[in-house]
């Protein structure tokens, strides 16, 4: 079992958690983070896999330079969006399921 | 609710590791590839070639999502005005002034290597935008408003580049074609403008939305 | 190459760039005239493309020179230039639209920035369709999305930005399953070039492929509000701007649909069979659903987003039909477009209605017939096309639908098909029958720009027509003259 799939593994074990966490946490910030924790586990998984044969791979490390700047922008699109909601509302969650009918 | 989630992450993160336990060894081996055209790329670094050149479509569209998150976030806090600063520390004001000019260096640096080794414009421009935000919270530089035209060119003015460039090679016969003798300097055409957009951009997701209730 | 100065699938993507950065440089709400200009361009482009392909067959532009798997490849077939063709056909009415819209007082402040989050909404759906690369479409979703939510906060108000935040959240684990599929298949096979792993994907694949099929069928099923992921569209598309909603359930909604068709007849191909049945049981509870939705609601534009679930589920009755004899393909791109021209009418109905009357509820729209009867007529023919019935062409659609079902002996879709029909006319004529009540005096309704009106008509007599040029486009999805579907 090489390094690179060792990362891998860990990858997917926080892809998990991560996904697990947006869907069942309930304050947004916390869901935020969970996505960036999801995203770092599929990161992980690109770079894991890259090095595993011992010759490193360059495209997948480009591909997570890539992702990890959509990441950020998102990031940074959902902090303001939670942001404005706690302005106009003073809520910190979306309470799920509400419907305005 | 939670009991669902959790069986189901369970069963995702099993059945994720028992697959990569069995992936089979990749019928394609793209870094040899890389290899072989690394003279034609124009830079030395095989990341950088496959960023800016061999996928450099994907870095392209990549900055149209940068600065389409910023635009949203103008939309949310448009109509506010920053609240006044505090007076900041004494020890940061000081403290942010001499970083400053290492700070333009290391991103100048950071944009020259990344032809050689790890780097480039990316990098270069998130440690201006980190210069930014030191400064906005030393108290030395306002919150931004508006953005008035000046500040709206250089928002764009790194993307608009990349796309001229990638229309005019369009007649060399394929979208974002480099001559090979005329790569280097037209990549690294590109990741100048880029570097400035990029770190106005980064800057500005943070600089718009502060000190406003929003 | 001679050619590629104008190649169209090139241009297709760079104008909308170019124009999206202009209107930003330009300042808050200006570009209009630039953005409907450069639409206008784009129009042709899209229809030079679709006429090229249907003389000479699908055509690659390798980026950057290099070709798969080592660059992007930009592929444009049948199936991309018939969606291209929708993405422009409806982004030019619906932006002379929203410049009239936006003109309104009510809706001033709404405009600050819509024009670039609206060029970089149609450039990322143009590149989307013409994209054969796996990691090249993920960054292509992730534009999409992100200009999506930015176009839903538009309204700034609350329930707007409670919207927006739950679209993007759905959208950001969507796209997270959807890039673990294509890290898994990177690390399977070594390449993520479509065309190249057509063939290395053979017979028993391993289990990591299996999974990464999952996952990128599962984000994309709910980036396509497929019940039971379809909790988000409604307050999304029912809160945004009438000319966002209409972008958003015609064209946004198909993006995700058309990467599933994608890869289910491509490189999944092997693997589509198991997931066939599953995909047709959600579609049907999905048109059951949605038009049961519609029926009780009381709010005009959450109607008409409940009617764009219903009509998405028809799409995925598609999968469990491909297999068989029959125009099940045609049939699911002709619904795709049908309903994407037939819902940017109604919404842009649905966006004067409530102008006129000053309200979003169905009460308030008593005796509004006659100050709007042209909003009317366009809502009735949209309505035709949703319902399904004959010369439209979702009639044509659901025709075919409903032949490859019997076809194939498989009736029970049958039923769902001709059920989603009638709740369809249900809540189209809940509609109709508030706004031609007769109410007496003078209810003070608000006077229209006669321009948005017309592009109500537009679009919806378009969905109507497109029933009687149905045959030529899905001849575009067959390739040139040897009859055999593209994939």
């Amino acid at each position: 079992m090489s390094t690179g799939l060792l990362y891998a593994l860990a990858g997917v074990l926080l892809f998990v958690l991560g996904a697990a966490g947006v869907v069942v946490l309930a304050h947004l910030l916390r869901k935020i983070l969970a996505f960036n924790v999801m995203g770092s586990g599929a990161f992980l998984v690109l770079v894991g896999l890259a090095q595993r044969e011992g010759v490193v791979d360059p495209v997948p490390q480009a591909m997570v330079l890539t992702g990890i700047v959509v990441a950020v922008a998102a990031t940074a699109l959902a902090l303001g969006l939670a942001r404005a909601l706690h302005a106009r509302t003073g809520r910190t969650g979306l309470s799920e399921g509400a419907r305005l009918d | 609710m939670k009991a669902l989630v959790t069986i189901a992450g369970l069963a995702l993160a099993a059945a994720l590791i028992a697959a990569l336990l069995q992936l089979p060894p990749a019928a394609v081996q793209l870094p040899a590839q890389v290899a072989a055209n690394m003279a034609q790329s124009g830079v030395e670094h095989p990341v950088t070639a496959v960023l800016l050149n061999f996928r450099g479509y994907d870095t392209l569209l990549e900055v149209a999502v940068l600065l389409l998150a910023l635009l949203t976030l103008l939309t949310l806090s448009g109509g506010a005005a920053p609240a006044p600063d505090g007076g900041a520390d004494a020890l940061l004001r000081g403290v942010a002034r001499l970083a400053l000019p290492l700070i333009v260096l290391t991103a100048g640096y950071l944009l020259w290597a990344g032809a050689h080794r790890p780097g480039g414009a990316f990098q270069a421009g998130a440690v201006l935008a980190a210069g930014a935000v030191l400064l906005q919270l030393a108290g030395l530089l306002p919150a931004w408003v508006g953005p008035q035209r000046l500040l709206r060119l250089g928002l764009v003015l790194g993307f608009l580049v990349f796309l001229g460039v990638a229309a005019t090679l369009l007649g060399g016969g394929a979208l974002l074609r480099y001559p090979p003798e005329r790569a280097g300097g037209l990549i690294l055409l590109i990741e100048a403008g880029l570097t400035l957009s990029l770190g106005l951009i980064l800057a500005g997701l943070f600089l718009f939305v502060t000190g406003r209730r929003s | 190459m001679t050619e590629a100065w104008l190649d169209p699938a090139a241009w297709l993507i760079l104008l909308p760039l170019s124009w999206a950065s202009l209107t930003f440089l330009a300042g808050p709400g200006r570009g209009g005239r630039l953005a409907i200009a450069a639409l206008a361009v784009q129009c042709a482009l899209a229809l030079g493309l679709a006429l090229e392909v249907a003389a000479t067959g699908a055509r690659v532009h390798a980026v950057g020179g290099w070709g798969a798997p080592l660059g992007i490849d930009l592929l444009a077939d049948g199936l991309s230039a018939v969606m291209l063709l929708l993405t422009q056909a409806v982004a030019l009415p619906i932006a002379v639209y929203a410049q009239a819209y936006f003109t309104d007082a009510h809706h001033r402040q709404e405009a600050t920035w819509f024009w670039p989050l609206a060029g970089f909404l149609i450039a990322a759906m143009n590149a989307l369709f013409l994209s054969a690369d796996l990691f090249n479409l993920y960054v292509t979703l992730e534009l999409l999305g992100l200009a999506a939510v930015g176009l839903v906060a538009l309204g700034g108000g609350a329930a707007q930005i409670a919207a927006a935040m739950r679209y993007l959240l759905v959208s950001l684990v969507a796209s997270g399953a959807y890039l673990l599929g294509v890290a898994l298949i990177y690390g399977s096979y070594g390449t993520v070039a479509i065309a190249t792993l057509g063939p290395l994907i053979g017979q028993g694949p391993p289990l990591a492929i299996w999974l990464a099929a999952g996952l990128m069928a599962a984000g994309l099923a709910a980036k396509s509000a497929l019940f039971p992921f379809h909790f988000w569209l409604p307050p999304a598309h029912g809160g945004a701007p009438a000319p966002v909603s209409a972008l958003l359930s015609a064209l946004v909604v198909k993006a995700s649909f058309y990467l599933v068709l994608r890869l289910w007849l491509g490189p999944f191909a092997p693997l589509a069979q198991t997931a066939a049945a599953l995909a047709g049981a959600l579609g049907a509870a999905a048109i059951l659903w949605g038009s049961w939705q519609a029926l009780r609601t009381r709010h005009i534009k959450r109607l008409v987003a409940w009617s764009t679930v219903a009509q998405l589920g028809y799409l995925f009755l598609v999968f469990p039909l491909l297999a068989a004899d029959g125009a099940a393909l045609q049939a699911g791109v002709m619904q795709a477009v049908a309903h994407g021209l037939a819902k940017a009418a109604m919404f842009a109905a649905a966006g004067v209605l409530m102008l006129a009357t000053g309200r979003d509820t169905l009460e308030g729209l008593a005796g509004v017939a006659g100050r709007v009867p042209l909003t009317l007529f366009a809502f009735g023919l949209a309505g035709v096309t949703i319902m399904g019935l004959p010369p439209s062409g979702g009639f044509l659609a659901k025709w075919l639908l409903i032949d490859a079902a019997l076809v194939s002996g498989q009736w029970g879709w049958v039923v769902v098909i001709i059920a989603g029909g009638l709740l369809a006319a249900g809540y189209v004529f809940r509609v109709l029958r508030q706004a031609f009540l007769v109410v007496p005096g003078d209810t003070g309704f608000q006077p229209v720009p006669r321009r948005l009106e017309w592009m109500a008509f537009v679009l919806a007599t378009a969905s109507v027509l497109l029933g009687l040029r149905g045959v030529e486009l899905m001849a575009l999805l067959n390739g040139p003259g040897d009859g055999q579907p593209i994939s």
